[in-house]
């Protein structure tokens, strides 16, 4: 089975959560930027969180399927369109042979991630299937891409497959971490991070300073960085820094003070000096942040960060674990073709709801 | 734990153990022996390390090992490298062609030193220079040792295009380009050997750690050897 690109979109590609194992060596792990986003668009088809999946910003692709397949398309607030009819994000869809998906705009965030029951099965290079652009491999040819091209998928889990043919639910997933941190309502999202390696290089008022501040994000922002506009921040000393290791979220300050975030397709090592993280549970967000959006930086401990690490892994488990309807049999108010069955959890308490299109 | 040693936080994913502030042989064999030890250990938790020239990057998983736990058994650790046998030194031979087509800016470099294209040549391929880390992109080699003799400034106005392969001086520094890129570099020679071919089992080619020699060739040999 292939599914059709009929149209790419402003920048489209395959990834997935990154090639790792290879750092050492100068490569970046690339990978999807909002891994939240694409670990709930898996589970909702039924795939594990490493399968590959469409990353489209912005502007999103229309893709064909060549025979029936579940898909899910998640990330911000996506408007998605089947057949010219409006379907929701964040739960498994059915797309029949031929129906064509469009992901037409963006009503909250900047990517969305279309997973596909079996995942792209596009070659792995170097144990995993993102696209590398700088490297000009993985995905398909390592590009973005382009109007025609297809793509092959993989076999879907049974699961997929009970959806897809009327013997289990439709899974739906309630982002409920963004809209419990109240992601797209405030004026500017809240970004956490940890201090180091290198604070040290920076005067103690602008790290004071740095909770707090407001910055933009520019419009030079992309996969590698994010470049960042706003109060300057002040070295203690010209000393040069000595080129060591980067990860995903890594807050560089080069000379002019304007900070950069290191994102997923950031080289391996750098000169500047880093002023402090991006804690891992606020990536999806920031990854989610097109130019012009404010943030504001709120400095946590590494303890703190590892706590919220924790419950927030888990808070993604949970969600997952409760797209699960069909494993346990529960007692859904109506069963029957057409309707479908939805656990939602408001306030903490779940509520099971049959829900008919009329 | 030696005074100097400092492990550093990088977000609540990662730490840093630093050894020192400057380039040098010592503290670069000390990052490689950590890095070796860490996997001989194989500590749960651990996803992947990057060693840099004076510190190791260590990447890991916080479901599974928490910052306080991780941190108290590095410090433990960095007091057993002097236990590690580092491997035998091991010196790649990269064959250059150098000047002409493969090597344009030979002729600047030459003329900046008030030497011939030939001394300029003989300079650079003399000594075996010890691969401090990889970087940058997939495959680069950060190399030291280079003769101050040739140390020449990157170019005004950088090239939008460099070949895979090219052999440059930017500095006191001098390196090859493993794959296509944009750059400043004085380009005074081109190697036929593929630093990084994503094909082969081991896309890189170069370990931190090990040393290299370049070996003038002729434009002749680079082409039979590209075959």
């Amino acid at each position: 089975m292939n599914i059709k690109i009929i149209n790419s979109g402003l920048l489209t590609i395959v990834e997935d959560m990154g090639r790792y194992g290879y750092q050492a060596s100068g490569m970046q792990v690339s990978g999807v930027m909002d891994k939240y986003a694409a670990e709930l668009a898996n589970a909702l088809v039924g795939n594990p969180a490493q399968a590959a999946v469409l990353e489209s910003t912005y502007l999103g692709p229309e893709i064909e399927a060549e025979g029936d397949v579940l898909v899910a398309v998640t990330g911000g607030i996506p408007e998605v369109i089947v057949d010219g009819q409006w379907v929701n994000p964040y739960e498994s869809i059915e797309l029949h042979q031929g129906q064509h998906l469009r992901v037409a705009g963006m009503r909250e965030g900047l990517r969305a991630y279309i997973a596909i029951a079996g995942g792209l099965s596009v070659p792995q290079v170097l144990g995993s299937r993102s696209t590398n652009m700088k490297l000009g491999i993985g995905g398909v040819a390592g590009k973005k891409l382009i109007n025609g091209a297809e793509l092959p998928v993989g076999e879907p889990s049974i699961i997929a497959r009970e959806i897809l043919t009327g013997h289990a639910h439709h899974r739906h997933a309630a982002y409920n971490y963004l809209v419990d941190n109240k992601i797209w309502s405030s004026d500017y999202h809240h970004i956490r991070l940890v201090l180091g390696p290198q604070a040290d290089y920076f005067t103690e008022e602008s790290i004071k300073a740095l909770n707090g501040s407001v910055y933009t994000v520019s419009k030079d922002s992309d996969r590698m960085g994010y470049r960042l506009e706003g109060a300057v921040i002040q070295r203690k000393n010209t000393r040069d820094m000595i080129t060591d290791g980067i990860v995903f979220g890594s807050i560089q300050v080069p000379p002019g003070g304007q900070p950069i975030v290191m994102m997923a397709d950031h080289q391996t090592t750098g000169g500047y000096p880093k002023i402090g993280t991006v804690i891992t549970a606020d990536l999806p967000l920031l990854a989610q942040c097109k130019p012009g959006t404010r943030i504001c930086f709120e400095v946590v401990s590494v303890y703190e960060a590892q706590k919220i690490y924790i419950s927030y892994m888990k808070a993604v488990q949970e969600q997952i674990r409760l797209m699960d309807s069909s494993i346990e049999s529960f007692d859904w108010p109506e069963v029957r073709v057409g309707v479908r069955n939805y656990q939602l959890k408001i306030d903490g308490q779940l509520f099971r709801v049959s829900v008919e299109k009329i | 734990m030696n005074d100097e040693v400092r492990i550093l936080t990088v977000g609540d994913c990662g730490v840093s153990v630093e050894f020192g502030q400057e380039i040098n042989l010592d503290i670069n064999h000390r990052v490689t022996a950590l890095k070796m030890l860490l996997k001989e250990k194989g500590i749960p938790g651990i996803v992947e390390t990057i060693p840099t020239y004076c510190s190791l990057l260590i990447e890991y998983d916080p479901m599974v090992i928490q910052y306080d736990e991780l941190v108290n058994n590095l410090k433990v650790l960095v007091n057993q490298l002097r236990d590690i046998k580092l491997p035998e030194k091991r010196v790649v031979e990269i064959p250059v062609a150098y000047g002409g087509e493969y090597g344009p800016d030979l002729k600047e470099v030459a003329e900046t030193h008030g030497i011939s294209e030939e001394e300029v040549i003989r300079l650079h391929s003399e000594p075996e220079y010890p691969i401090y880390m990889l970087g940058f992109v997939a495959g680069f080699p950060y190399l030291g040792g280079m003769n101050k003799a040739i140390a020449t400034p990157r170019k005004k106005t950088p090239r939008l295009k460099i070949e895979s392969g090219s052999v440059g001086i930017a500095g006191e520094q001098t390196g090859i380009y493993s794959v296509e890129s944009p750059g400043g570099w004085q380009i005074i020679g081109r190697t036929p050997i593929k630093l990084y071919d994503p094909e082969r089992e081991r896309p890189v080619l170069l370990e931190a750690g090990q040393y290299i020699k370049f070996k003038a060739i002729t434009g002749e040999e680079f082409k039979a050897m590209i075959k």
